[in-house]
């Protein structure tokens, strides 16, 4: 299984097989996480760094778990209330931590690039664990397995993703290796929440529910953040779930097998009805978040594989 | 004292020809040129036919002082300009504090004097603090000899304050130097909207929003007459605009860049901020416009809009990395990859480079005319070389064209006929 990367920046510098390797391990940590004995000594003595600028309780609880589940040891670093405050900037953070020689740094940034930045000033590997509207791709990952294990297969499948897809990094990752994989992507939304140029990414555009949604195999629903509700990007709240709030009626449009998946976490009412959230035979909500810790263990034992390996640097992307 | 430059290929952007020939300095001005035998004169350089250029005018050059001198002072902005070819800079306000009073202007007219071995003039802020609430005291400024006036990026947002500051300005007959974009939608943005924005996730502005503004200034110069100058045309949309007002007799004129002429924003790529300028860098096809603009004349002028930032400010996220580069010393070899590529002729390079800033600040270099000053610049156009920014004379390194491969190199530089560098 090779997976000749450094870090985990984004979905961009991955191949189809990067990702199918990613997932093939995974699935096999799905079934770890499920027997009695969840633990492996895959990361036993390297030290894991949990940096979250942004808040984020069910991200980091899940790179948390996948770096116990692995025997490594997990510090989480809370950045907001520390030294971002103190004024000490981001470089200066990286050699800080530079000297306490982590193996595996997961980070989670408001501005877009600022994990990228850190990455090219730190000794170890690190994980995007979600910078500004960039990149998301644990999260692209877990989604991907999930429709992999629900759908049987990973490509000739169409795809629609619902929301603000503008500001969403989960959205950019997802495009990008949906893309990759031989899908067929659709993108439903207000045009408000659309970014620009976002058919060059080979996508379809549609501003109509039901028509994007015409016979899809998945819905993936995108959380409208509570700051954009009102006035600025959408007339109301109430007009959102209206036009692009996935009700039982829209989803007639998928096909009848559709699955309906959600990065969390959900506003019911507003983009989701809750009735769809929590029904077992479309939605598979609980499963993605199941998935995203079998994705991160998978995703920290191939970058630790490559760092004990330690081959020499200029082979790594 | 009589200088004489012989076999040099001298390049006339006033005749639009570039002749080998011979040029005569005689008590700091050009007294003669020509191409047939050369006249006696006490002091002989053999140009070994480089090129002979008038010394460029560079309107819009951000020099530290006061505020932020370790990012760059008088001394060490003369010697990267003096090193650059550009033998006029004109300094920007956009200092802190602004330069918005006679007596802060005095400061630094002071400090140029002590420091530089180039010409120095300055701008004046036109509201005070660059805030566009009030205007500052033109005609006072303008007695302390500053040669036009400009809030920089700051836009005057307010149309009305702006609307007056224009009426005042135009009974002065001063030159108001602007930047057109609409400020609330390009609030807050990092690079200009389309793929590469989306891909990179970074917010965005509609290159519009250059037009927008331009259209706005646009009609208030119909209001008021006043003289204008736009300081950075970068969008293929904001030129039909500008062509129209120069048709309808307008007293207006535009510059553009260097790096808006030589960068596109796939340069950006991974969130390299040496890239992070206002307005950001464009797509390829404005770029394309704006060269083709310059060669046509419809853009008069190209600056560096020089702007030294330290590492610290640069060594952030993208989007919170500060704007602007260095570009002083780079100026001359990046514009030679405009002519290298066929996109501009030497002679119509030096005319936005010299003639036509010079015209626009009532200037008489900029030229190789008998009478004119002897600011000069002899520069072998071919030269290649591969920049590395630590050589900079400048105090901040901040340049995007770091690493990269460069042809055309400044040999000597002279200021009233007295070699300032080489």
């Amino acid at each position: 299984m090779s997976f000749a990367h450094r870090h985990l920046l984004g979905i961009e510098q991955l191949s189809q097989s990067d990702i199918t390797s990613l997932l093939d391990l995974a699935d096999q940590y799905v079934a770890l996480n499920r027997s009695a004995h969840k633990h492996s000594d895959a990361l036993a003595g390297l030290t894991q760094i949990n940096m979250f600028f942004e808040n984020s309780t069910r991200t980091q609880a899940s790179f948390e778990l996948a770096g116990k589940r692995l025997g490594a040891d997990v510090m989480n670093m809370a950045m907001g209330a520390s030294s971002i405050k103190k004024g000490e900037t981001l470089v200066d953070t990286a050699l800080t931590l530079n000297a306490m020689h982590p193996d595996l740094l997961v980070v989670r940034h408001p501005n877009s690039g600022a994990v990228d930045l850190l990455a090219q000033k730190v000794n170890c590997a690190v994980l995007n664990a979600g910078d500004g509207s960039h990149e998301h791709p644990t999260q692209a990952l877990l989604d991907a397995l999930t429709i992999r294990r629900a759908k049987g297969r990973l490509h000739r499948l169409s795809i629609a993703i619902c929301g603000d897809i503008a500001h969403s990094r989960v959205a950019r990752s997802n495009i990008m290796l949906l893309g990759k994989m031989e899908n067929r992507v659709r993108l439903i939304g207000p045009p408000t929440l659309m970014p620009s140029e976002i058919r060059e990414f080979g996508v379809e555009v549609f501003d109509d529910m039901r028509e994007g949604l015409q016979d899809v195999d998945v819905v993936m629903m995108l959380r409208l953040q509570k700051e954009r509700m009102d006035g600025g990007f959408i007339p109301s709240e109430r007009e959102y779930y209206h036009r692009f709030g996935l009700t039982a009626d829209k989803l007639t449009a998928a096909r009848p097998d559709a699955i309906v998946m959600h990065p969390g976490p959900m506003n019911r009412g507003v983009e989701i009805d809750g009735d769809i959230a929590d029904d077992v035979t479309r939605s598979v909500i609980q499963e993605q978040v199941e998935m995203g810790v079998a994705v991160r263990m998978a995703a920290m034992d191939l970058l630790a594989r490559n760092l004990r390996q330690k081959p020499p640097k200029d082979t790594y992307v | 004292m009589k200088t004489l430059f012989t076999n040099a290929r001298l390049i006339d952007p006033e005749a639009q020809t570039e002749i080998t020939g011979w040029l005569l300095v005689e008590n700091g001005k050009i007294a003669a040129t020509g191409r047939n035998e050369p006249p006696q004169a006490d002091e002989i350089t053999d140009g070994k036919g480089l090129c002979l250029a008038p010394g460029i005018v560079d309107i819009g050059v951000k020099v530290g002082e006061p505020g932020e001198r370790h990012k760059e002072s008088y001394a060490s902005a003369a010697r990267a300009a003096a090193a650059g070819g550009v033998t006029t800079m004109v300094i920007r306000p956009d200092t802190s504090p602004a330069i918005d009073t006679p007596e802060a202007l005095e400061f630094v007219k002071r400090r140029a004097n002590e420091d530089s071995a180039v010409n120095v003039l300055h701008l004046a802020a036109l509201t005070k603090g660059r805030e566009g609430r009030e205007m500052t005291e033109l005609g006072f400024l303008l007695d302390a000899g500053a040669v036009g006036f400009s809030d920089c990026d700051a836009v005057v947002t307010n149309t009305k304050v702006f609307q007056r500051a224009l009426t005042y300005a135009r009974s002065l007959g001063a030159l108001v130097i602007a930047h057109p974009q609409e400020p609330i939608l390009s609030a807050g943005a990092a690079v200009t909207s389309g793929k590469f924005a989306t891909l990179r996730g970074l917010p965005a502005v509609s290159p519009m929003a250059e037009r927008m503004g331009l259209d706005r200034d646009i009609a208030l110069l119909e209001m008021t007459g006043a003289r204008y100058h736009a300081d950075q045309i970068t969008t293929a949309r904001a030129l039909p605009a500008l062509e129209r007002a120069k048709n309808n007799g307008l007293d207006i004129t535009a510059g553009t860049s260097i790096h808006h002429l030589t960068l596109n924003e796939l340069d950006v790529a991974d969130y390299r901020s040496f890239f992070k300028l206002k307005p950001p860098l464009r797509s390829e096809d404005d770029r394309l416009a704006t060269v083709e603009a310059v060669a046509s004349g419809l853009i008069d002028t190209i600056s560096s809009m020089h702007t030294p930032q330290d590492e610290e400010s640069k060594r952030l996220p993208y989007e919170e990395a500060a704007s602007g580069a260095v570009a002083l010393e780079t100026l001359l070899p990046a514009a030679m990859r405009l002519v290298h590529a066929g996109g501009l002729t030497l002679a119509q390079l030096f005319r936005a480079l010299a003639l036509n800033p010079a015209n626009r600040l009532g200037l008489k270099s900029g030229r190789l005319a008998k009478g004119a000053p002897a600011d000069l610049m002899l520069f072998d156009p071919d030269k290649p070389f591969v920049l590395d920014r630590t050589t900079l004379h400048s105090k901040s390194k901040n340049t995007p064209f770091d690493g990269q491969r460069l042809q055309g190199k400044v040999f000597a530089t002279y200021v009233a006929g007295k070699k300032v560098f080489g």
